[in-house]
């Protein structure tokens, strides 16, 4: 296996981890500031995905698209945290994951019955499209380059969102003491609805930017919802740097593990099984990470020490 | 109008019991089929409620066990069909086409599988819990579609009921006497449970680890052994539903299951003897009826979930009695 | 003298047999995310009744999820409450084992639209099993036999792990006479093709042969396309269907596909059905649609001959397959599965419309691989 190869994996396994990150960011940070697990984050990556998709597919301008998915998203955030989830944010976990459930099926038929039970068209556009050379001679799609770039820029821009700004200081004090900060004057629920439209919107966006190399469809936020809990708690829940951490390590223990783990049992059994239980055991990795990660550190890589 | 719980827990029980003879005598054997299926649901969720609902795990990967069940009863079946030996490394057999057998495998298997999951996830809790537990989910659903031998994501058809002495398994309303039966013997264990020092002790283990600590139990234990418990009676519900089904394929660990199983609980009331009953009644009744109306049922569905959450705290059965249920 | 009538009517009834209220259970996936592969199979099956004009013909429909528990016990409620006659509809193979075996054995006929699973085409099969489709080999073996003719040498080959994946790549190995380039099995459901991609260009391959239906499809498509990569695909019409072509878009223009229908296969009841599929429904057949049609034509050609419950006789009817399929000729083998010619087709764009059109045929008169197993 060539190094070039290598070196390929591992950028796919960090295109994948950036977009994971996206979905991650705004779990994380509903759960750490609300203290809501909300299984309804994958329906608002599918919200994003199909506004993205009807819009680009309207006026035939991609940015136009993402746009759309952000504001669809956030939109969407805002109602259902105003409607719904606001009146859970006391209530037990269970109540929260009933009512998320709940969510799910609602959005998923819903989006459904609006457009119908075939996937939606939604492409790179046309500036992006295509492979680049890399030094070292690797050809790598130049859209991929951009998710890379974009996940990198908006992690950025969350840490100084969090760390520099008046709203990130009221957000780091939510996370720390909901009371107190409501004490002093600050209107707790408009920073709720504020900070679930906002993890809402980057979860939209990363439907989006990811439905332009995949199918948008209905359900299609339900796997990368799972991955995306899977992040947030090998990185220890609340914590954005932990989700950032925990995103490269899934995407790359998932990219690398898929390529690697056959060539691995190939050394000892003949190809085609090693094909077979090699990718079994691969689809298995990240789960197997994170029963790790867990037993090491019950609290995840970044957790607050319960 | 309030109820006592008794009256309305018996109420339920006898009404479960009378429907499927009333579809006998109508001939109306799907019926009896669809309380069947609600009954093995229920036994499932009345497992997962004595960890989730007494002591305060909210297992997200209970599905584990209900598939493991499932496939003890799959393989033990296929080879007793098919003649061929089932190798297990240090012994033999033939398999078996016997239901007793085939429970006392699925509930050993999965309480010892459930051993094992509760020793390494007991170490976290909270929503560390929740998630651990469904990576051990996670897992065995892709160990599942790929375990091509036992026919991978196709899963493995039974074409005939396995047997119980001295009845015929393949007459709906036979079958549904067995399942019933072993409902109600896990609901009286259950009452009991609840009310033995043992369960008093998972009980206040759920509350506060430091008080049981302090009058000298060990509250990790006390969770892990209810959890093994919890399992093992999933795993039986697990072995029936393939029975049911004469059926068993990967989506018996799908998280999805894990997850309707948790809402069964909710639906009815959490930790309350009754409460999976009456959820997986209420939940079979409304998968069945709402989807003869239209293509769009998840969408009712979903919204009458919604409003047993906002409006009906302490499931059903809290409404009905007008007491709140267990806190977790 | 009311009750007279009755007896009368009722006696009238019974006389003429063929006439006699036919009820026919149909279990497909109606929601959730495959739900536009049952729509497809349910519209062209019910068009093909509605066309027949005939009002005796009960259908009842029901939603399995897609979820195989809940299709065995449709399938219990199908012949323990509705007592229907005949069953169809099932799209998934893992649905079909659960539910087909325990039905036939139960004395109804099953008539399959889609799933062709080889456990029931070998020493499974049955005589109330009738395959209207495919078996799951056939447009697998097809693009294999495309691939030689075509000249390619040296194939990388792709499957999602599950037992329809494994049987793709053994179909295809089966008729292929070249190389592999590599032989990947990538995870169901899987929908980030980047490194399998990777694979394919760092392989010396000349072609790519990938099975993925669905979603999967749509997305390794469009990665394949923008990777740069200009190697031939080839794949079954699976991931090149009406339904999800245009959401592949451009991503796959000329790709080489197998199938045993095109909108474009010369005979008048094709055009027939593709004319009427629009005009009742607004949008363009699919592969499902047709089989939906076939299969509901065939039903209704050995109706005209028998009564399901002279149950040899009906099934001497079904097994003449005496009807106008839209792909012309339609024979069964003796194992109940067709044997079909199957052809090689291309994708194109009609106007703003992405669909097929036929290059020509790859397999002519092809039976399948396990027909000899069959013991009927």
């Amino acid at each position: 296996m060539s190094s070039i190869l290598i070196f390929e994996q591992i950028l796919n396994g960090l295109q994948f981890g950036v977009m994971l990150f996206l979905m991650a960011a705004g779990l994380t940070l509903i759960f750490g500031v609300m203290g809501l697990i909300n299984l309804a984050h994958g329906s608002l990556y599918m919200v994003g995905a199909f506004a993205a998709a009807a819009v680009a597919g309207a006026t035939g301008s991609f940015f136009a698209g993402l746009v759309a998915a952000l504001a669809a998203a956030a939109l969407a955030g805002a109602i259902i945290e105003i409607g719904i989830i606001r009146r859970l944010y006391d209530a037990p976990h269970l109540d929260q994951v009933l009512a998320t459930f709940a969510l799910i099926l609602i959005f998923s038929e819903g989006t459904r019955w609006v457009f119908g039970s075939f996937p939606l068209f939604l492409n790179i556009p046309q500036g992006l499209s295509g492979p680049v050379s890399l030094p070292g001679g690797i050809e790598y799609p130049l859209y991929r380059l951009f998710l890379i770039l974009m996940g990198i820029a908006i992690a950025g821009g969350l840490w100084l969102l969090i760390e520099r700004t008046r709203i990130g200081i009221q957000i780091r004090a939510g996370e720390n003491d909901r009371e107190m900060i409501a004490a002093l004057g600050v209107d707790i629920s408009k920073l709720y609805t504020l900070v679930f439209a906002l993890g809402a919107a980057l979860a939209g966006l990363a439907g989006a930017l990811v439905g332009a190399i995949q199918s948008v469809q209905v359900g299609m936020g339900e796997p990368v919802l799972i991955l995306a809990f899977v992040v947030i708690v090998i990185g220890g829940i609340g914590s954005i740097r932990g989700a950032f951490i925990g995103a490269l390590l899934v995407g790359l223990t998932d990219t690398l593990g898929g390529v690697f783990l056959p060539e691995l049992f190939k050394l000892f059994m003949d190809s085609g099984a090693a094909q077979k239980s090699g990718s079994a055991i691969a689809s298995m990795g990240i789960y197997i990470l994170m029963g790790l990660v867990l037993i090491w550190r019950p609290t995840g890589l970044f957790g607050a020490r319960a | 109008m309030k109820f006592e719980e008794r009256y309305l827990n018996l109420f339920v029980l006898v009404g479960l019991l009378l429907l499927p003879i009333w579809a006998q005598a109508m001939d109306e054997p799907f019926t009896i089929t669809l309380a069947t299926r609600a009954v093995i649901l229920a036994l499932a969720a009345v497992g997962l409620n004595l960890a989730l609902g007494i002591g305060g795990m909210v297992s997200f990967g209970h599905a584990v066990f209900f598939g493991i069940g499932g496939y003890a009863m799959g393989i033990l079946a296929y080879h007793a069909q098919t003649y061929t030996t089932l190798s297990l490394g240090l012994f033999e057999t033939g398999g078996t086409n016997s239901m007793p057998v085939i429970w006392l495998v699925a509930m050993l298997l999965s309480g010892a599988v459930a051993f094992v999951i509760g020793l390494l996830s007991l170490r976290t809790s909270g929503v560390y819990f929740i998630m651990i537990t469904l990576a051990f989910g996670q897992m065995f659903y892709y160990f599942a579609i790929s375990w091509a031998q036992y026919g991978g994501e196709d899963g493995l058809s039974i074409y005939v009921r396995n047997g119980f002495p001295g009845l015929n398994t393949l007459v709906p309303i036979e079958f549904f006497g067995i399942c019933f039966v072993l409902l109600c013997v896990t609901l009286v264990l259950f009452a009991r449970l609840q009310s033995s020092p043992f369960g008093l002790a998972l009980n206040a283990a759920r509350q506060s680890k430091s008080r049981v600590a302090a009058v000298g139990l060990n509250p990790t234990r006390v969770k892990l052994l209810a959890f093994v418990l919890s399992g093992a009676v999933t795993g039986l519900a697990g072995a029936l539903f393939a029975d049911l089904n004469r059926f068993v394929s990967p989506t018996m660990f799908s998280w999805q299951l894990s997850g309707e199983l948790i809402v069964l609980i909710i639906i009815g009331g959490v930790g309350r003897l009754m409460g999976p009953v009456i959820g997986a009644c209420v939940f079979v009744a409304l998968e069945h009826f709402l989807g003869e109306i239209t293509d769009f049922w998840h969408v009712s569905l979903g919204i009458i979930l919604l409003c047993i959450v906002l409006f009906g705290r302490g499931g059903l059965i809290g409404l009905i009695t007008g007491k709140e249920g267990a806190h977790v | 003298m009311k009750k007279c009538f009755l007896a009368a009517t009722a006696a009238a009834l019974f006389a003429t047999g063929a006439l006699a209220e036919v009820k026919v259970g149909m279990i497909t996936t109606l929601s959730g995310g495959g739900a536009g592969l049952g729509i497809d199979v349910r519209d062209g099956f019910m068009l093909a009744i509605a066309q027949s004009g005939r009002d005796n013909i009960e259908v009842v429909i029901e939603d399995d999820q897609r979820k195989p528990d809940i299709a065995v016990q449709l399938s219990d409620k199908m012949i323990q409450s509705e007592r229907v006659d005949v069953m169809t509809g099932i799209i998934w193979s893992n649905l079909a084992m659960a539910v087909v075996p325990a039905a036939v054995n139960q004395n109804v006929f099953y008539l399959s639209p889609n799933a062709g699973p080889s456990a029931l085409a070998g020493q499974g099969c049955h005589q109330n099993y009738f395959n209207v489709a495919w078996q799951n080999d056939n447009l697998h073996e097809a693009a294999g036999a495309y691939a030689n003719n075509a000249g390619y040498k040296n194939t990388f080959i792709m499957a999602p792990n599950y037992p329809a994946g494994t049987d793709a790549l053994t179909g295809y190995k089966r008729f292929f006479s070249g190389d592999l380039a590599g032989e990947v099995y990538t995870e169901l459901g899987q929908t980030d093709y980047a490194a399998e991609i990777a694979q394919i260009r760092a392989s010396d391959a000349d072609s790519v042969f990938f099975f993925l239906p669905g979603g999967m499809g749509i997305s390794f498509l469009k990665q394949y396309a923008d990777s740069g990569i200009d190697l031939p695909v080839v794949g079954p019409a699976f991931s090149f269907d009406q339904g999800i072509l245009q959401a592949v878009g451009d991503a796959a223009l000329g790709v080489v596909n197998t199938s045993q229908w095109n909108k474009d296969i010369d005979n008048p009841t094709n055009a027939a059905f593709v004319e009427s599929f629009q005009a009742e429904y607004g949008r363009l057949p699919s592969l499902y649609a047709s089989q939906g049609f076939d299969t509901a034509n065939l039903l209704l050609s050995a109706l005209e001959k028998a009564d399901p419950s002279d149950a040899d006789a009906f099934r001497e009817a079904l097994r003449a397959a005496d009807f106008d399929s839209t792909r012309g000729e339609f024979a069964f083998g003796q194992n109940h599965h067709p044997v079909q010619t199957i052809y090689a087709r291309e994708v194109v764009k009609e106007g703003d419309v992405f669909t097929n059109k036929i290059i020509g045929p790859a397999l002519e008169n092809h039976s399948d691989a396990y027909a000899a197993d069959c013991k009927m």
